[in-house]
């Protein structure tokens, strides 16, 4: 197929314009049998308005933590934020109060979760569960917010919207209620979406709805989408610029369209040629080989290189500095572009 | 054509649910619906489909963990989905599965000698636990693990060396058929790619048949010989895969594929 691959001519960290989303130089540590583990290492990126940014990665990357902590989910004493900063609309997410945060949380700044079963409260009807988020942003009477919630299942098209508000999620099939999701995410039209792997658990049919209709709404309200996803295919096909996360780390970062072009870290290579495709035959897959390394054990150098066919004693001492491979492009790869042999 | 080692014609598996209430209407959930096929010995044949169109229950119903409805099933000419457990038993080491989750399908409380081991024994295939060690640990190095490993448990494994391990299980006992039910959905890309290229290198190194179900077309066709397109508990479409993939007739696999998102390397306009 064509015209799989979207992007214009975008960066991945900007110019002097104020992004909407700026991480930067994120760190996130667990605590674990009283070590502190870095799972997120020295992150940055950006996005604004009417872009959509793809965060890909094997599990353990790092991906999810990285998107829960921009919207101030990370809780609890074991996962800590130590370093870096999140600046939303001029604002840092990080030094926030509370109760400011919570006003932009579900408001101007939504997020759509993995599982469409377990993200919607199975005892309350889903409009319910709308209007509660409608109404703690806005003062709106109920009737009002129901008139809006029966919009917004019009608008992710869910049929026979006016009926449908009173369903409980469990009268509803999977691709519905992550669609429910959607809606309730839209309810206050955010100008941040984050979604992480929203279509992961749904059938490849219903996960092209959805994704059409995610890229529909952004063409309509201009919102900047955050999508988190271990599918290349999806993220060539949506996305107009990608991050690849390695263990914690962006391995490779540019435009869709420059990514593919030529793909300049190892392990993006690596991952590409790891998926089966459908369109021709491939006797042998090129696995990389071995596995991702834990969180307990302690690499030096680039966490890739006991998996890469291009390391070297450099790789195995010294964690590469994120260069410019080409402008708009980088890499954090001692040997960015080459090709082993 | 030399005879298929397995024939199933019509085959039907359906479901009583109980009804809403004490006395809601009972209603049938057929789950399979009339599904026919062959697999030729060594031949590898996928059932492909989305989420609840009965190719899991195919397999289930299969191995007997599903009573079939109605319809026969054929191995080597003989029909074993009437028969009784006692009568199956013998089958059931030439019909091995592989399960889709490596968490759930290996005793967490058994090393995995005794995993690979218990088998054997069952099956009377070995007398001595020596015998069987020297058994298990030329099994092991087969999937690519280090034999050592043996005397380990399975939480002190990955999620892909947990699928190699199942894997041994199953090839351990020789079977004649493996029917593997989303064997590798449950693992990370390039965790996967090293599985999938370990099951296909073991199929063609031993011959076994294969019926190999899963949602995810991509890994159907570097997998199969032959794949099957199921909707609605119905086979809508068979063929060999270059057909299916290339040319597809129903308008059903036509939609599936249209579906996958796809990647281009390089440059598409200059």
């Amino acid at each position: 197929m064509t015209a799989s691959t979207r992007g214009s001519k975008t960066t991945l960290r900007g110019s002097d314009h104020m992004a909407l989303l700026e991480v930067e130089n994120l760190e996130i540590a667990v605590s674990a049998r009283g070590k502190l583990l870095p799972v997120v290492q020295d992150i940055s990126f950006s996005v604004d308005d009417n872009e959509t940014l793809g965060i890909v990665g094997e599990s353990g990357c790092g991906k999810s933590l990285t998107s829960l902590a921009i919207m101030g989910l990370l809780g609890g004493t074991t996962v800590r934020i130590n370093g870096g900063s999140i600046r939303f609309d001029g604002m840092d997410l990080l030094t926030l109060p509370e109760k400011d945060r919570r006003a932009i949380m579900g408001n101007r700044m939504a997020m759509i979760f993995q599982e469409p079963m377990t993200s919607l409260n199975p005892v309350y009807r889903i409009g319910d569960q709308i209007i509660e988020n409608l109404r703690q942003h806005q003062s709106i009477s109920n009737s009002a917010a129901r008139d809006r919630v029966v919009e917004l299942l019009t608008l992710v098209r869910i049929p026979n919207p006016s009926e449908r508000i009173d369903s409980f999620p469990h009268q509803m099939s999977g691709g519905q209620r992550q669609r429910v999701m959607i809606a309730m995410a839209l309810s206050c039209e955010p100008k941040l979406l984050i979604a992480d792997e929203p279509t992961t658990a749904l059938d490849v049919t219903v996960q092209k709805e959805v994704l059409d209709l995610m890229a529909d709404l952004q063409k309509r309200m201009g919102t900047a989408i955050v999508l988190i996803s271990h599918d290349l295919g999806v993220i060539a096909e949506t996305c107009d610029k990608v991050a690849v996360m390695y263990r914690g780390r962006v391995a490779e970062a540019a435009s869709t369209a420059d990514l593919f072009a030529e793909l300049a870290h190892p392990y993006t290579r690596g991952l590409l040629n790891s998926i089966p495709v459908v369109d021709r035959d491939v006797e042998w897959l090129e696995a990389i080989p071995g596995r991702v390394p834990t969180l307990e054990e302690n690499l030096t150098g680039c966490a890739f290189h006991p998996r890469c066919a291009l390391a070297t004693e450099l790789c195995a001492s010294n964690v590469p500095a994120t260069t410019e491979f080409k402008p708009g492009h980088s890499v954090q790869c001692h040997f960015a572009g080459k090709v082993a042999s | 054509m030399s005879e298929p080692l397995l024939r199933i014609s019509d085959l039907k598996t359906h479901f009583q649910t109980k009804g809403a209430g004490l006395f809601g209407e009972k209603k049938v959930i057929k789950a399979v619906d009339g599904v026919s096929f062959d697999i030729a010995p060594g031949e590898v044949l996928s059932l492909v489909g989305e989420s609840g169109c009965g190719k899991s229950t195919v397999g289930r119903t299969l191995t007997h963990l599903e009573k079939a409805t109605s319809g026969t099933a054929q191995f080597e000419g003989q029909d074993f989905l009437a028969m009784a457990p006692a009568e199956f038993r013998p089958l059931r080491r030439e019909i091995q599965m592989i399960f889709q989750d490596p968490f759930a399908s290996l005793n967490p409380r058994l090393k995995i000698e005794q995993t690979l081991g218990e088998p054997l024994f069952i099956h009377g295939l070995c007398k001595t636990w020596d015998e069987a060690r020297t058994k298990i640990a030329a099994i092991l190095e087969t999937v690519g693990m280090d034999p050592i490993v043996m005397t380990r448990h399975p939480h002190e494994f990955s999620g892909g060396q947990r699928q190699r391990i199942g894997i041994a299980r199953v090839m351990i006992l020789k079977p004649k058929l493996v029917i593997a039910d989303e064997a590798v959905s449950a693992l990370d890309v390039s965790i996967q790619a090293q599985v999938l290229n370990l099951i296909k290198k073991l199929q063609r190194d031993s011959g076994v048949s294969m019926l190999f179900i899963s949602h995810d077309l991509g890994v159907v066709r570097h997998i199969s010989d032959r794949v099957a397109v199921m909707f609605g508990g119905r086979i809508v479409e068979i063929g060999d895969k270059h057909q299916i993939f290339e040319t597809p007739q129903h308008a059903y696999t036509r939609k599936l594929l249209g579906s996958i998102p796809r990647v281009t390397i390089g440059r598409e306009v200059a």
